[in-house]
């Protein structure tokens, strides 16, 4: 456990606060030094570990991604270029199931979601303890590893697919056609004008703040029930966390999956008239 | 759990990652992977047509066998009708020639001894003339009658 024998609750809130880089009221642009300071940083900071931990998987997957393509065959595949394939015949078997518009965005796209979710999630793996513990050595107060539980990184990739969702409604309804759309469903009368709105704009502005906060909850939830198994004596935590791990393995790879399968079912109803 | 611009931050990750991807990455494994389904797909193909190349092949390759034992057959019973054919005609005529042969050689035998018959005829009498001429020439001796008989007869 960090610091000098903190108590459980300041454990837990140890593990869950990022480290945060910002414009404090007092202190001008500094590193925040407990929850309070990060918290009066208001909207102008950054969390310094989501950021890292996300580019640095988005990175990873790139590099991987384009070594495999770079030197890919097509005659017989090695091991790793067949393990690429794999995932990648996958998430294209997946967009061609729920997306049936033409747009050569939206493959890759999934593609891109799909990896790099799961390798953020994928960090969840490693012990609760082991990066803050580490980091604390080299005068690191925060890390939380996890890009995914963190929501201004889910909500931030919701948000980059309700930008596209708002972007492809518009190019290929029309400005027009989308408002018209908007207006004219459920009920298509035009006294039930507003109440259309009302609802298609609430249905609309619900989609990314689903998608978000689904990743989040989910990896959320799951992160605070490793740090409270942490908090068992070390004898005992290992019957409870293997099993918790191994379910986890699961929800990982479920999770990017439901974010790449949802985002690519709206960007299908973005693209079809209805 | 603080919204603030990480939440910026992440969305231009995000957008750059895509990019990048739908750019660099998606293209060259789409590529690679379809490539490589179009080519099994024709070594399938080509398998499949030479499997039925091979059958049509092998059908014809039998029947041509079976063609060729039968004109084998053909050919070898008329070249033994042929053979027993001329064998018979050799025969025939040889047993003709021969037949022939004996014919011509009797008569030039019975020629011949007609002739010699003939000859002998003339000789005797010619003989005989001279015999005459001899006895009566010679006087009345009986040794030397004996002696011209049997010369005579050794003559003859």
């Amino acid at each position: 456990m960090a610091g000098n024998n903190p108590t459980p609750t300041e454990y837990i809130q140890h593990h869950l606060q990022n480290l945060t880089f910002g414009h404090h009221p007092e202190n001008g642009w500094s590193m925040a030094h407990s929850a309070q300071e990060a918290a009066d940083m208001g909207f102008w900071a950054i969390h310094v570990d989501t950021m890292g931990w996300s580019i640095a998987m988005g990175i990873l997957f790139i590099w991987l991604f384009r070594k495999v393509g770079k030197a890919a065959t097509t005659g017989v595949p090695g091991k790793l270029q067949s393990a690429i394939e794999m995932v990648f015949e996958f998430v294209e078997g997946t967009v061609q199931g729920a997306f049936h518009g033409k747009n050569p965005l939206v493959a890759p796209l999934a593609l891109t979601l799909f990896v790099w979710i799961f390798l953020m999630n994928l960090l969840k793996l490693v012990p609760v303890d082991l990066a803050p513990e580490l980091f604390a050595k080299f005068g690191v107060e925060y890390m939380k590893l996890v890009p995914t539980t963190d929501p201004n990184a889910t909500l931030g990739m919701a948000l980059g697919v309700f930008c596209l969702i708002i972007y492809y409604s518009i190019k290929v309804k029309g400005a027009g056609g989308f408002v018209k759309e908007l207006s004219f469903t459920p009920f298509n009368h035009w006294s039930l004008i507003p109440f259309n709105l009302v609802m298609e704009i609430i249905g609309l502005l619900v989609k990314p703040l689903s998608l978000g906060l689904r990743l989040f909850g989910n990896m959320f939830a799951g992160e605070v029930i490793f740090i409270l198994i942490a908090l068992l004596p070390f004898w005992v935590s290992w019957t409870l966390n293997v099993p918790w791990a191994i379910f986890h393995i699961l929800v990982i790879t479920l999770q990017a999956f439901i974010f790449t399968v949802l985002t690519v079912v709206y960007l299908n109803s973005a693209h079809e008239h209805h | 759990m603080n919204i603030n611009m990480t939440l910026i931050g992440q969305m231009i990750a995000f957008a750059i990652f895509v990019w990048f991807c739908t750019k660099y990455v998606w293209p060259p494994i789409s590529t690679a992977l379809h490539e490589r389904q179009k080519k099994i797909a024709d070594g399938l193909d080509a398998a499949s047509r030479a499997t039925r190349d091979l059958e049509v092949a092998q059908e014809e390759a039998n029947k041509t066998l079976r063609e060729s034992k039968e004109q084998a057959a053909e050919i070898l019973e008329q070249s033994h009708k042929r053979s027993s054919q001329m064998i018979e005609e050799a025969r025939e005529q040889a047993r003709q020639e021969g037949e022939r042969m004996i014919t011509t050689a009797k008569s030039e035998i019975d020629q011949e001894v007609n002739r010699a018959r003939e000859e002998l005829r003339s000789q005797v009498s010619h003989l005989a003339v001279v015999g005459a001429e001899r006895i009566l020439e010679s006087s009345i001796d009986e040794k030397k009658h004996r002696e011209l008989v049997d010369k005579l007869a050794n003559e003859l």
